[in-house]
């Protein structure tokens, strides 16, 4: 420690380098903390029974319709998404021949699709699924544009996921005479689960989080939907429409309040699984 | 012996058009977005659109200018970079290189959870903090060029500092080691030898992070102050693409809505000028 003092008084210009760097990295620490910090702070208190009561009104602005329709988002949109980039990332992996040309396009077209911002897809979703298929603002339509916004993040994580797997796996299992498709669904994918599994919950926080993308496509009604093709708000949406209304500050704070911590845990159940997959591999 | 051929190839024929689902949804939301933005450009007429400065839908007759919107995103994802570049390179150097491991354990996992909370939240802190805040200290009304460049500064900063420090770690330690050997204390050694020998990945870093400041719609709507107007003034509001298309989509008809998806193609196209300067950067640095 004395040294590197003696250093820092040889050389003072890296000194304010290592307290500019110091400082970039607290204020980052700084930011989140104080943001979750505000938010919880402020939120708890508004945290009342009547929040979740289970009709929505005017008055109780509850939360419970809205929690109740994103669940219904997010298990419609895996639905779609899932297998579409679960087989999508099997056929890069398992089956296609290196430098093909299709392999090339599916690449760049699911980079492409992760770099579009959601109010892009929102408007896609709102011409093609609302308007040209005439779905008008519903779950179903809302549901669609999701699944294509979370397709490039389900195929990515599967992919590497399946890239991971020892090839002694396939090889032993072609040894003992399975084909290639059993060989995929017994062998490989179970091994990969975890990482797969791992996007999966990824994607399930980036659909909790959405709002702009959903706007103009699930619309904005606050009621439980009672079928696929009606409206309904998720609780990011709820959560815009409180706060931009303006009448509800407070509530609209306990509403971030529940967001935020729900896309926490899924982050934080995203990472165990993470940690378990690099463990298990170490071993 | 025979079905079970059949189901192999059968399978690998589902697998291959399920691969071919990203190809599709690209093609038809492009389709989609100029199919109907195209037609409303033309007819108000290029120039008048893109370099009108008066949008006003309502008065009679109409007129459609974005130029103030693409001004607005402009100058508000120029400040976010202001914002939050030097931070989070900064940042991204104190993690990489200066960072004991108990103090990684904290800021990984911050970074990590900053870049997930979603903008709707970050828009309401913007609104009940950063508002009132500028309101105080500037005296104006809060919702301002300042204000949303500074709450973007803060939602890009995970983008920038991930992919940087991954850049950074990237760079061979024989780097490191070289710059030591020949008497370079560490700073001077991971400040002028390793930060640009990382320079690509950050570039590719910073420009994901543009990606995400120009695309961002509710957190923006939220704080800026949504004025379709043409502005030096940084204590004043702006609107920008992204808002104007969520703010009056909801009431617009025929050519009013025509040009609002006019908006989403010049935004699209911005999006997509992005992403390919993107790849062309990643390709250089993988070869």
């Amino acid at each position: 420690m004395g040294e590197k003092l003696k250093t820092y008084k040889k050389h003072p210009v890296s000194f304010l380098f290592f307290l500019l760097v110091s400082l970039a990295a607290l204020i980052t620490v700084a930011i989140f903390v104080c943001l979750v910090g505000y938010i919880v702070v402020r939120g708890i208190p508004y945290l009342k029974p009547s929040l979740f009561a289970l009709e929505y009104t005017s008055e109780n602005v509850s939360v419970t319709p809205a929690i109740i329709t994103t669940l219904y988002m997010v298990a419609f949109s895996l639905v779609i998404a899932v297998p579409f980039g679960i087989f999508c990332a099997i056929y890069l992996v398992e089956y296609a021949k290196k430098g093909n040309k299709l392999v090339k396009a599916i690449r760049v077209t699911t980079e492409t699709l992760s770099g579009i911002p959601s109010i892009v897809y929102g408007l896609f979703g709102m011409l093609f699924f609302v308007t040209q298929l005439k779905w008008s603002y519903s779950l179903i339509a809302g549901a669609f544009t999701l699944a294509i916004m979370i397709l490039p993040l389900i195929i990515r994580s599967t992919e590497e996921a399946l890239k991971a797997v020892d090839d002694s796996y396939r090889e032993g299992s072609f040894g003992l005479g399975a084909g290639k498709l059993r060989t995929v669904f017994r062998i490989v994918l179970p091994s990969a689960m975890p990482g797969i599994l791992a996007g999966i919950i990824l994607a399930i926080g980036r659909v909790i989080g959405e709002s702009a993308a959903l706007i103009y496509t699930a619309g904005t009604v606050a009621q439980i939907p009672k079928n696929v093709f009606q409206s309904g708000r998720t609780l990011a949406i709820h959560m815009y429409a409180l706060s931009s209304e303006g009448l509800h500050t407070n509530e609209a704070n306990a509403t971030a309040m529940v967001l935020l911590i729900t896309v926490f845990a899924i982050n934080g159940i995203a990472s165990l699984i993470a940690k378990r997959l690099q463990k298990g591999r170490g071993a | 012996m025979k079905n079970k051929k059949l189901l192999e190839k059968g399978m690998e024929i589902l697998f291959l058009i399920c691969a071919c689902v990203s190809i599709v949804s690209v093609a038809l939301i492009c389709f989609f977005i100029f199919v109907n933005g195209v037609p409303a450009i033309a007819q108000i007429g290029f120039f008048k659109f893109i370099f009108g400065t008066e949008w006003s839908p309502s008065n009679e007759p109409p007129s459609f200018g974005i130029l103030p919107m693409i001004v607005g995103s402009l100058y508000i994802t120029a400040g976010a970079i202001i914002v939050g570049v030097p931070i989070g390179l900064l940042a991204a150097i104190f993690m990489s290189k200066f960072c004991p491991k108990w103090l990684y354990r904290i800021i990984k996992p911050s970074v990590n959870l900053l870049a997930g909370i979603p903008s709707i939240v970050y828009g309401f802190f913007g609104v009940v903090v950063l508002v009132p805040m500028v309101k105080k200290i500037f005296h104006v009304n809060g919702n301002t060029i300042l204000t949303a460049s500074v709450l973007l500064g803060v939602m890009i900063l995970p983008t920038i500092i991930n992919l940087s420090e991954a850049a950074i770690n990237a760079v061979p330690e024989s780097y490191y080691e070289g710059a030591i050997a020949l008497g370079a204390t560490h700073e001077r050694a991971v400040a002028s030898v390793m930060f640009p020998a990382a320079k690509s990945g950050i570039l590719a870093a910073i420009i994901l992070g543009i990606g995400r400041a120009i695309g961002e719609t509710m957190a923006v709507i939220m704080v800026a102050g949504n004025q379709p107007r043409i502005t030096t003034n940084i204590l004043k509001g702006i609107r920008t693409l992204t808002s104007n298309i969520v703010l009056e989509m909801g009431y617009a008809a025929e050519l009013h809505r025509g040009a609002l998806i006019g908006t989403g193609v010049v935004l699209f196209v911005f999006i997509l000028l992005l992403n390919i300067s993107f790849s062309v950067i990643s390709n250089k640095r993988s070869k």
